[in-house]
């Protein structure tokens, strides 16, 4: 019997357009054999939220360039755990800085990739977590 | 402050394209076209015996590095290039003289020896007060212009105490909101001597009318004014996806400034035809160049319907450059770029204006090539992409900070870039003469072949039915899409090298970087609370009607935006306005 895909969200929130991040992220996953809904630019928390129990996801990855994470993240973390999503892994991406790291994995971030990060190093991290 | 290293940054830190995937192969993807080139060779007799006497004992001996050799677009480049790669290149025709057709060799007789280009760093953060403050130390710093980044919610058409605009207000630029804080932004810099670009594309009408309205209040002739309005929706659609309407009326918008440029500020560049946000997504040099003159092409075409004069209008169409890490590559996108606009603007529209053959254009270096690894290194690849960009002779440059894969520069850092001009302009001796590297073999051939590649995607944009029937069927975003991809895999592989990222890796310690005061957003709303109150409502609703109406119809809507502005009508209230009008645009999302 065939394994079960590994079901992930890649989501643009806040205002911000600049996708080339979100959309090789989402490209290298389902190269990687995961299935991989992207949900497209400038999507609320709300948004991110219904869409993870929608789609039924083991993963959510961000992507945010804009500095808007420290109001972001935790708006949605807070969502999803009302929704009763409380396994499912949320990945964030982008120009985040370093202080900024430890109150986002604080607030349930899993990890945080920043620019640089090879995009095997992602494919692996959600196949550890999510094996 | 730049909006490159921060927003354009991705997840993952990438910067061109590869070698064609076997699976694309037969699909639109452009071929790059210089293998052909290489098959015509005949080389003389002296050429052939150093092949057989010199270089064949060498490779025997120690073979060469790679198997091929491609720069950072995937462009393949030969060993040595010689007289047998320019068989039929005519000096006098391809080259010419700088200052005349085609301008290969630059748009001014004497280049930088009269007038050295304008070093105009991207500034702005926080509020108007914050970015003020920043513009006057910049300019205390020997910067000789103004450049503007506006905040995500002024870029979208929204107020600082919009719902939407929670966290991003004052991030990746200043916010606006009004008349008001442009005339705070705008303090004791004087608008009748300073130069100043606003990089600002859906909401640039509005923002303008409000830029003319301090230039006013300063008392500065409008005939005299200058400075660049970004203005390039069509690059919106295709890479930053920063738009609101939908093509048609943003294209309307963008043809009334134009037409109101025209008649009242002759001096001031009513857009700036954008290249940089379409490398910056992923493209190949060639696709920048190509999508981003086709996209020039094309205002002039939706000019012309609005019934403007080409050789009145065009001298104020400007452009904007990427300058990327892959040095000979990018001096010959910038030759090549001179190139095709003068043979478009000849033989496409006729036209009769010396100055409407010229490309200006604007270079920014490369944001997506800044690392967070090592950031000190940064300093030294913004020099290199900085000199290529004077070499390929810019009219205007920004350099990027150190920092800027982690956040919006320290002052430490903008200095340190803007002093990178400094010493480039006056301590290399580049500047002394014109084009020094015209005549090189290897760059007129890439020059040659950059042009070529380019000219093929125009061709097949123009059997679409233009830029804007592409843009909907999402051709351009899916050759970018492509390159992108294809140039991240090749990083994964190692087949491209960064340092400090995928090779020569290093413990480092962290950076100190620019904290956004968080009290931003407060300050901004408590501002909008107070304007709100103390402006005449019913003149605001009387000039945002009159806006609807004429929206409606088919009339200038610049005479209608400076109204609207000038009654202290916000930002975000205008944008609505047109909104209700016009409708807005969502993309299909390709991945």
């Amino acid at each position: 019997m065939p394994e079960k895909k590994i079901r992930v969200l890649i989501a643009k929130p806040g205002l911000d357009g600049h996708d080339r991040g979100a959309k090789i992220i989402a490209r290298a996953l389902r190269d990687a054999g995961m299935e991989v809904v992207y949900t497209g630019l400038r999507q609320t928390p709300e948004m991110i939220a219904s869409a993870a129990v929608q789609e039924d996801v083991d993963v959510i990855g961000l992507s945010i360039l804009s500095g808007a994470h420290n109001t972001i993240c935790p708006q949605l973390m807070k969502l999803l755990h009302e929704k009763g999503m409380n396994d499912v892994t949320v990945l964030v991406g982008g120009i985040i800085p370093e202080a900024d790291i430890p109150a986002l994995k604080q607030s349930g971030i899993a990890e945080i990739f920043l620019p640089g990060t090879s995009t095997q190093d992602i494919v692996d991290f959600i196949h550890k977590r999510v094996a | 402050m730049e909006f490159s290293g921060n927003l354009y940054h991705c997840l993952v830190p990438s910067s061109g394209a590869m070698r064609m995937s076997e699976q694309r192969k037969g699909s639109t993807q452009t071929v790059p076209p210089s293998e052909a080139s290489s098959a015509n060779r005949e080389p003389s007799a002296k050429e052939q015996a150093w092949e057989k006497n010199t270089l064949q004992p060498t490779l025997e001996q120690s073979p060469e590095r790679q198997a091929e050799f491609t720069t950072i677009s995937g462009h393949p480049i030969r060993r040595l290039y010689t007289k047998a790669d320019l068989p039929n290149w005519d000096p006098d025709r391809d080259l010419g003289f700088p200052g005349e057709p085609p301008y290969t060799r630059g748009i001014h007789s004497t280049m930088h020896r009269s007038r050295l280009w304008t070093m105009r760093q991207f500034a702005g953060f926080g509020t108007a007060e914050d970015t003020n403050q920043r513009f006057r130390y910049l300019l205390a710093q020997g910067q000789t212009g103004l450049s503007t980044a506006f905040d995500l919610p002024t870029l979208m058409g929204y107020d600082s105490d919009h719902p939407l605009s929670e966290g991003e207000v004052g991030k990746c630029g200043v916010a606006i909101s009004s008349l008001a804080d442009m005339e705070v932004l705008f303090d004791k810099i004087p608008l009748a001597n300073v130069t100043t670009s606003m990089t600002i594309n859906s909401p640039a009408a509005v923002i303008w009318a409000m830029y003319l309205a301090v230039a006013e209040k300063q008392g500065a002739d409008w005939k005299k004014i200058s400075g660049t309005l970004q203005n390039d929706i069509l690059k919106e659609y295709i890479a930053q996806k920063e738009y609101i309407y939908p093509p048609e009326p943003s294209m309307r918008l963008v043809i009334d400034t134009f037409e109101f440029g025209v008649k009242n500020t002759p001096k001031f560049n009513t857009i700036s035809i954008s290249g940089y946000h379409i490398r910056e997504a992923g493209s190949t040099a060639i696709q920048e160049l190509a999508f981003t003159l086709r996209d020039g092409l094309e205002y002039v075409e939706w000019g012309m319907r609005r019934g403007l004069d080409v050789d009145q209008f065009v001298p104020q169409l400007s452009f904007f450059f990427n300058a990327h890490n892959d040095f000979f590559e990018e001096i010959a996108k910038y030759r090549a770029a001179r190139r095709i606009w003068h043979k478009a603007m000849v033989e496409r529209y006729k036209s009769k204006n010396p100055r409407a053959w010229a490309l200006r254009f604007h270079t920014q270096t490369a944001g997506c090539s800044l690392t967070a690894q090592q950031p000190y290194n940064n300093v030294v690849r913004t020099a290199i992409q900085a000199l290529a960009a004077v070499l390929g002779g810019t009219q205007s440059l920004h350099t990027n900070s150190l920092d800027e894969a982690w956040a919006l520069p320290t002052e430490f850092a903008a200095t340190i870039a803007l002093r990178t001009q400094q010493i480039i302009a006056h301590e290399t001796g580049v500047t002394n003469t014109v084009d020094p590297l015209g005549g090189s073999y290897f760059v007129e051939t890439l020059t040659k072949e950059v042009e070529r590649g380019a000219w093929e995607y125009i061709d097949r944009i123009d059997a679409m039915g233009g830029m804007v029937a592409a843009i909907e069927r999402s051709y351009p975003q899916r050759e970018i899409a492509e390159a992108s991809y294809r140039y991240q895999v090749a990083v994964d592989k190692k087949e491209k090298i960064i340092v400090g990222v995928n090779d020569f890796v290093a413990e480092e310690k962290p950076l100190d970087v620019l904290q956004i005061d968080e009290t931003v957003a407060h300050r901004q709303a408590a501002r909008l609370k107070k304007l709100r109150a103390d402006r005449s409502q019913a003149k605001v609703d009387r000039r945002l009607n009159a806006l609807r109406t004429a929206a409606k119809g088919k009339d200038n809507l610049m005479p209608f935006l400076y109204d609207a502005v000038k009654s202290y009508a916000t930002l975000g209230e205008i944008c609505d306005a047109l909104r209700d009008v016009f409708g807005t645009y969502e993309e299909v999302a390709i991945t």
